[in-house]
């Protein structure tokens, strides 16, 4: 399913339903089930995508140029600010295989691994972090390609968030495996707030431990394309897992977030919400939920949510998700998804009370995203992303050009 | 003293068969202190007369006059006619998800006197109100109507009313969905707006049950978009015991 709201744009499924072209056809049988998309450290398993291929389909690929191919020497400059226990260390890739990291899933992340050197930021057993560790990756060079595979290692028991804070410019092919111990509570806060030219190619993993609740947290509002996943497999029963975004898409943008929650343990949970506003020319956003509830995982407790607000004409968001369940013996399972333009009745209603039209529509969007925000767990990291989504919403020419517009909204919309 | 003059208003809405007019010739004058009932059958227009003075971009005003004190209230958009004194409270008052309560009143308040309110002050007569009105102080944390039982929005309507302080307000069916409690303590929130701010009230209801609690000065009975009998109270007496039917006769004759 693809929702689409920009009338003005052909949609890909129907043109496939009215028009079959026996030639992509010939040429791509999709997997019947996510659980058989490859998952390898092997480089040759996953060919340079050509913009077909269903992970793929909805990624402006021919941009991503050298980014995929393996070699890459570049590096990101590191700052860090880590609490008092927490480890940053260098470890080879194949120490980083053996402590557990999760295969690669697309040619971005297996790139990424393909590196001789990995990044260990080792957080120890029953560790109680009051401040956050916090790694800024700062890019100078957008020309140079970069791969990365960082390994968090959470022992069991521990509490703590990390944060990830992307800036500058770069082009970036991450992989970051989060590996959490048993009964511990992780958090992990991925920012992208790049410069216009920024490509940022990203796999966060994690294998969840047993009785341990784990968040990943993402907050996308800069660089030219950012197409993160962020997938969560678990190491044992009573796994709680929540993956939450906001992004904030402007002209020209292409921000992509991925999840698949590989259900593969009795008794686990998981809750995915991801929001998103768009405004601008060719603005384009993609959400691809998936959830796979293996037959071994009974009492599975799943929900993921998608909502995109388009702000002006000629954005595009993309909506998918996928459910494939394999056992009836669960607690609950559910998608949803909407795209759709400001709610005139909001706008009015809000408006019948004094409050102009801008300010209205800021009101709007400020509560669109507030449930999501509020989870971020570092008051200045929430007041940073307020702050960022109000410099967007100023920046924002949707005032001047819906001004005395009162036609009804377009909705295109569906829930499950 | 303020005065709402409708002079010869006539609206219409778009349907798929072109514009179609539901008010026809709309005459009504509300002063400062004045409590108006109009009363009609589902389907004349009463709520197409709210929304088009309130200013919803659904309906297209094609003739006749609105005015507050003599300003224009068809020129101005929907928040300046709010600015301007005019409120309406909603038949069905609309959910705004992640916008708390309290962040909603505080910037009504502020957008309707050009200032934000003093703090203290601020605070303490949105507890008072909510008090009055029976509601929960959790409300305030609690999302715009988002979950609200029915007569939980109409209760959050006429708080806004007390606190917004309007010289004129419209409401549509403020007793549809409410039990005999809830009506009470409504009506009695609208009273106590008009003993402290002289407010003009323009009631719209469709039964006469309200009217025992809210005592109109002038009643107004409404069929087919326009108003075809006026009187006062007894009026309402009138149509209790006889209903709407010989109007609609008339009418359709």
């Amino acid at each position: 399913m693809s929702l689409v709201a920009d009338t003005s744009r052909p949609v890909d499924a129907v043109t496939a339903a009215g028009k079959a072209h026996t030639d992509s056809a010939a040429a791509f049988v999709p997997d019947k089930s996510r659980a058989e998309r490859t998952a390898s450290f092997d480089v040759a398993d996953f060919p340079v995508p050509r913009g077909r291929e269903e992970e793929w389909r909805f990624t402006p690929v021919k941009k991503l140029r050298g980014l995929l191919e393996p070699g890459a020497t570049g590096r990101l400059e590191w700052d860090t600010f880590l609490p008092e226990g927490v480890t940053v260390s260098t470890i080879p890739s194949s120490e980083a295989r053996e402590l557990g990291a999760l295969p690669p899933q697309d040619r971005a992340a297996v790139v990424a691994a393909d590196v001789e050197k990995v990044t260990l930021v080792d957080i120890p057993a029953e560790a109680e972090l009051t401040e956050p560790v916090r790694i800024r990756l700062i890019g100078d060079d957008a020309t140079q390609p970069i791969h990365e595979h960082i390994v968090v290692r959470a022992g069991h028991h521990c509490r703590a968030t990390v944060l990830f804070a992307h800036r500058g410019s770069a082009q970036y092919a991450q992989l970051v495996s989060v590996l959490t111990g048993d009964a511990s509570d992780i958090t992990v806060v991925a920012s992208q707030r790049w410069e216009d030219d920024a490509i940022h190619l990203a796999q966060h993993d994690a294998l969840v431990g047993r009785d341990a609740t784990y968040r990943h947290i993402s907050l996308t509002l800069g660089g030219k394309i950012v197409r993160l996943n962020a997938n969560v497999r678990y190491a044992g029963p009573g796994g709680d897992a929540t993956l939450l975004g906001v992004y904030f898409a402007d002209a020209g943008q292409h921000l992509e977030h991925r999840s698949f929650v590989d259900h593969n343990t009795p008794h686990c949970k998981s809750h995915v919400t991801y929001k998103g506003a768009l405004q601008g020319a060719s603005a384009h956003t993609v959400w691809i939920g998936d959830a796979l509830i293996r037959a071994e995982a009974e009492g599975t407790d799943t929900y993921e949510l998608n909502r995109n607000l388009i702000l002006t004409d000629g954005a595009r968001a993309d909506s998918v998700p996928n459910l494939e369940i394999e056992t009836g013996e669960i607690v609950g399972a559910g998608h949803a998804s909407a795209t759709g333009r400001f709610d005139d009745l909001q706008l009015f209603y809000l408006q019948s009370r004094g409050i102009p039209e801008d300010e209205a529509k800021r009101l709007v969007v400020r509560g669109f995203f507030a449930d999501v925000i509020k989870q971020i767990p570092m008051a200045d990291l929430r007041a940073e992303a307020t702050a960022a989504i109000e410099h967007e919403l100023a920046t924002t020419a949707y005032a001047a050009a819906a001004t005395s517009d009162s036609t009804t909204p377009e909705h295109t919309s569906k829930e499950n | 003293m303020s005065t709402l003059e409708i002079k010869g208003l006539t609206v219409s809405v778009h349907t798929e068969d072109g514009p179609k007019e539901i008010l026809r010739g709309v005459d009504l004058t509300v002063s400062s202190g004045e409590t108006h009932a109009i009363m009609g059958p589902n389907g004349s227009g009463k709520s197409t007369l709210a929304y088009s003075i309130a200013g919803h971009p659904k309906y297209t005003v094609t003739g006749g006059t609105v005015t507050l004190d003599g300003e224009d209230v068809l020129a101005m958009k929907v928040d300046q006619r709010a600015r301007a004194g005019l409120f309406l409270a909603m038949q069905y008052p609309v959910e705004v998800p992640g916008v708390t309560v309290s962040n909603f009143l505080r910037t009504a308040k502020t957008a309707i006197d050009g200032q934000a309110p003093k703090l203290r002050t601020w605070v303490k007569d949105v507890k008072q109100a909510m008090a009055n009105l029976r509601i929960d102080p959790e409300f305030a944390d609690r999302n715009v109507n988002e979950g609200f039982s029915g007569g939980e929005k109409k209760r959050h309507e006429i708080l806004q009313l007390q606190l917004l302080k309007p010289k004129v307000a419209i409401l549509d069916e403020t007793d549809s969905g409410l039990d005999i409690d809830a009506l009470r303590i409504v009506a009695d929130g609208v009273n106590q707006a008009k003993d402290e701010t002289n407010v003009g009230v323009l009631l719209i209801t469709h039964y006469t049950r309200i009217l025992r609690y809210i005592k109109p000065d002038f009643v107004h009975v409404f069929v087919d978009g326009r108003i075809v009998e006026e009187g006062g109270k007894e009026l309402a007496d009138r149509l209790e015991d006889e209903g709407y039917d010989r109007f609609l006769t008339a009418a359709s004759a």
